[in-house]
């Protein structure tokens, strides 16, 4: 019996009519992929992409040099040097992230008492070499500037969890 | 002894101990802010608090507190928990929450023991207190809103370094440490305020903001920028030394080190000698080591050795000393020297030449002479040390020289030779405490030496211990204070003129005239070379100082921090530095570098490695096989010269600025902003006296 049964199934072309029902079923159904870089998927608040320094709202910078950051990076992506700045405050004069030793972590961020290193959303920064991906102040002083609305707005959102 | 019990556990202590110092011989930790054990007792922060009975029900701070027979302690009951949570969050009241900011972060006592025995939260939600920075000169930085008011500095600056300018106005929460009139600290051990402070009010103002604790790496060496040897930290980072601080050595330095010796650290990455350099049409030019060394070995091969001469300086260690020495001798040279300030050091007998006394055996002191000699500025440690024998008591301090300014009082006997004569004729009214005291000392300043007529006033000095008894059985009080690290180890090694030699003034004197044509400085920059015109200098050193300027080849050798090696210092005492940090580009270990040149000149020195080098020095003398022990007593003998003195100019003392004695600290610019704030309170000093003070001047204006 099992043999007729088999043998009728293939001559009656019964599994390619199932498979091509699925498929005609999926045809109206709604679409799961996206049109990147057109079209992007959400993302958390907590995502932890490129990195950033901000700054306060008056344009200082917030970062106070305590080196927390530098001492928990596993990775030890981060290097920083400072020095007492002319108006005798406590400030980097260096702060680098190597991007390529980076595992994005986020402890970085975690550590960051004044919230001036940050992981932002961006996850496109993809680089040709790797001198581009060695980041320096400046570098990370300009993301900020050109990410903090969307900084600002993860923070907030991620306040009453913290 | 009191028998008492701490926490279950029976001990029997020194009557006169307290409660803290009896948990301590157990190794039960009691957290502490205002105690310390080379302070007074002050109890004024009351972390230190414990539970005692037979008394009354309520804690009572162990610091303050003497033990009795039959005490029970408890250090770790409920009352005791509760009663250091309260003192904690007390203390957190006024206490700002900028660890992220202040250098004391990740080394201050206040985190530890917040961490340790505060409680979790505050419930404080009142202003804080703020208080104004206060000026306390280019060492130390202060931010005031810190202070725990624990009377440390305060303590430390009145009793150990003997300047009392540091001082606390108004009552409780109001409390301010201050200067009173905002002037620099003058003190040359202030530095050590910076340690004491148990949280970040006092921090160093050169390392400010530039490292953290946990970034550097730690080397336990010695100093060799006065010729104590204090023990020192080499805190480093990298390739650059960030800072140094003491280490504990009860013989030496206690637990304080100089600003020189602390804050000089900045030198060493100025003006550093990185390649090898020969003179070319006037101008220095870079080579490479075979270059130089086939440069020195060529000029060598042509010269008679009476045309040769070495001088090693201060800075000098043993190895590269010995080396030098032997590859002179090999040569035949006998033109050699190591007292390069020209003092008339007698290498007869070890004690000779020596701090017989030992640093520590000033402690057991009852008179101190001090001859041609301001410890204050040649080794602030160890007039922090004769201080302490000062407050003690019982003691009669007196000077011979020009006039010098203690931190205690010392009674001035004149400041010529001739007083010297007196004493030993017991014709000087103070030749009658000299003879009532048991164990009288004398120290011996290189300014009083280094003069024509040295040996003299050695031989007269001499003369004067012997008979003012004080050499003992078991006590010697002669004593020489030297002002250089390389001194002892030199004269040890006998790197002095052999047979029919010259010494260093000799030296420079034929060499002008053109007789001695060659001229080989080991670290030596405190030489006059203006007249040198017609000599081949060659200057191994690090740092571009007086002897690098003249030189014709300059060979780089390593500072201190970067080298293993032995020096001696002004007890005989062997020490070893170590290795903290490489020395730049393509500077070298000394002895290596006097090595190199023997192989280019066809002489190899016997020996390959550093053990060969420690072996050769320990066949000149046993006492390089001991590292770090108090030398054996050294034998008396006859030393100096038995005529008169032919100057009678006052003994003058040397060192004329405290800050710029040798090429680090005159390389350092802290050390320079330091001399810069001292001349300014000098002068402000002499115009007082004159009479001339401030608001006269204004009135006058």
């Amino acid at each position: 019996m099992a043999f007729l049964d088999r043998t009728a199934r293939t001559l009656l072309l019964i599994e390619l009519l199932q498979g091509m029902a699925l498929t005609w079923r999926y045809m109206f159904k709604k679409k799961v992929t996206i049109n990147y870089p057109f079209e992007k998927g959400p993302l958390s608040p907590r995502f932890r992409g490129e990195h950033a320094l901000r700054r306060y709202m008056n344009g200082e910078e917030r970062c106070i040099a305590c080196k927390l950051c530098e001492a928990i990076c596993p990775s030890q992506a981060i290097t920083i040097e400072a020095m007492p700045r002319a108006d005798g405050s406590r400030r980097t004069t260096r702060y680098d992230i190597d991007m390529t030793k980076c595992i994005y972590c986020g402890y970085c961020q975690e550590a960051c008492p004044v919230d001036a290193i940050v992981e932002g959303q961006n996850f496109e920064f993809a680089a040709e070499n790797r001198e581009e991906l060695m980041y320096d102040k400046e570098k990370l002083l300009e993301n900020g500037d050109r990410w903090e609305a969307a900084l600002a707005t993860c923070i907030r959102l991620d306040a009453p969890y913290r | 002894m009191p028998k008492l019990t701490i926490d279950g556990i029976a001990i029997e202590v020194e009557p006169g101990s307290t409660v803290l110092q009896a948990c301590e011989q157990l190794e039960i930790e009691i957290p502490r802010f205002c105690y310390h054990e080379k302070l007074s007792i002050a109890g004024n922060c009351r972390m230190c608090l414990v539970e005692v009975s037979p008394g009354p029900q309520k804690p009572q701070a162990s610091c303050a507190l003497p033990v009795a027979d039959g005490m029970v302690v408890k250090t770790d009951s409920p009352m005791v928990r509760k009663a250091r949570r309260g003192v904690m969050e007390l203390l957190l009241i006024n206490h700002p929450l900028d660890c992220p900011i202040c250098d004391q972060g990740g080394e201050c006592d206040l985190q530890d023991q917040a961490m340790a025995y505060g409680g979790n939260s505050s419930r404080y939600h009142e202003e804080k207190r703020a208080v104004a920075d206060k000026y306390l000169g280019p060492l130390i930085k202060s931010h005031m809103t810190r202070c725990i008011h624990c009377t440390r500095c305060i303590r430390f600056m009145t009793e150990i370094a003997g300047v009392h300018e540091l001082g606390a106005v108004f009552r409780g929460e109001h409390m301010e440490i201050t200067t009173y009139v905002g002037k620099a600290l003058e003190s040359e051990l202030s530095g050590n305020l910076v340690d004491l402070c148990p949280v970040g009010a006092l921090t160093s103002r050169p390392y400010a903001f530039t490292a953290r604790p946990w970034e550097l790496r730690t080397t336990e060496s010695v100093d060799i920028l006065d010729a104590l040897g204090s023990a020192i930290r080499i805190d480093s980072r990298g390739a650059q030394v960030m800072r140094i601080l003491p280490r504990m050595n009860e013989d030496i330095n206690e637990e304080w080190i100089s600003d020189k010796t602390r804050h000089a650290c900045d030198g060493l990455l100025i003006r550093r000698l990185d390649t090898p350099y020969v003179r070319h049409d006037g101008k220095l030019q870079p080579v490479t080591w075979r270059e130089a060394l086939t440069a020195v070995a060529k000029r060598l091969k042509t010269l008679k050795p009476e045309q040769i001469a070495a001088i090693a300086g201060d800075l000098a260690d043993c190895e590269s000393m010995i080396a030098l020495k032997d590859l002179m001798g090999s040569l035949g040279v006998v033109n050699i020297d190591c007292r390069q300030d020209g003092a008339a050091l007698d290498t007869a007998v070890p004690a000779a030449y020596r701090f017989n006394t030992t640093i520590a055996g000033v402690d057991l002191a009852d008179v101190i002479l001090l001859i041609g000699t301001d410890p204050r500025r040649e080794a602030a440690v160890l007039n922090a040390r004769l201080r302490k024998r000062w407050l003690t008591g019982h003691v009669e301090i007196a000077t011979i020289g020009t006039p010098v300014d203690l931190t205690y009082p010392a009674q001035s006997l004149g400041d010529g030779p001739a007083v010297l004569i007196e004493l030993i004729e017991e014709r000087h009214p103070f030749s009658q405490k000299l003879k009532m005291a048991k164990r009288p000392m004398l120290i011996l300043g290189q300014g009083a030496l280094a003069r024509s007529d040295g040996m003299a006033v050695l031989g007269l000095v001499r003369r004067l211990a012997e008979t003012a008894n004080m050499i003992q059985e078991g006590w010697n009080g002669f004593n020489i204070l030297h002002t250089a690290a390389a001194r002892v180890g030199g004269l040890m090694l006998g790197f002095v003129p052999g047979q029919g030699g010259h010494g260093v003034t000799a030296i420079l004197d034929q060499a002008s005239r053109g007789t001695i044509s060659f001229l080989y400085l080991l670290n030596a920059d405190e030489v006059n070379l203006s007249t040198l015109d017609r000599t081949f200098v060659v200057y191994q050193g690090h740092h571009g100082d007086a002897g690098a300027k003249r030189a014709d080849v300059i060979l780089p050798g390593a500072a201190y921090t970067e080298k293993n090696a032995l020096y001696v210092n002004t007890e005989g005492r062997v020490q070893n530095t170590k290795l903290a940090v490489f020395p730049p580009g393509h500077a070298r270990e000394d002895w290596k570098i006097v090595r190199a040149l023997s192989e280019r000149m066809g002489r190899p020195l016997p020996y390959d490695t550093h053990a060969d080098v420690r072996a050769r020095l320990v066949a000149v003398d046993a006492a390089f096989a001991t590292v770090g022990v108090t030398p054996a007593p050294a034998a008396w003998g006859v030393f100096g010269e038995a005529t008169s003195f032919t100057e009678s100019l006052p003994l003058r003392t040397c060192h004329e600025n405290f800050y710029r004695t040798d090429p680090i600290s005159r390389a350092s610019s802290k050390m320079a902003e330091c001399a810069e704030v001292q001349a300014e309170l000098e002068s402000i000093k002499k115009s007082i006296k004159k009479g001339h003070h401030l608001g006269q001047e204004r009135e006058d204006d």
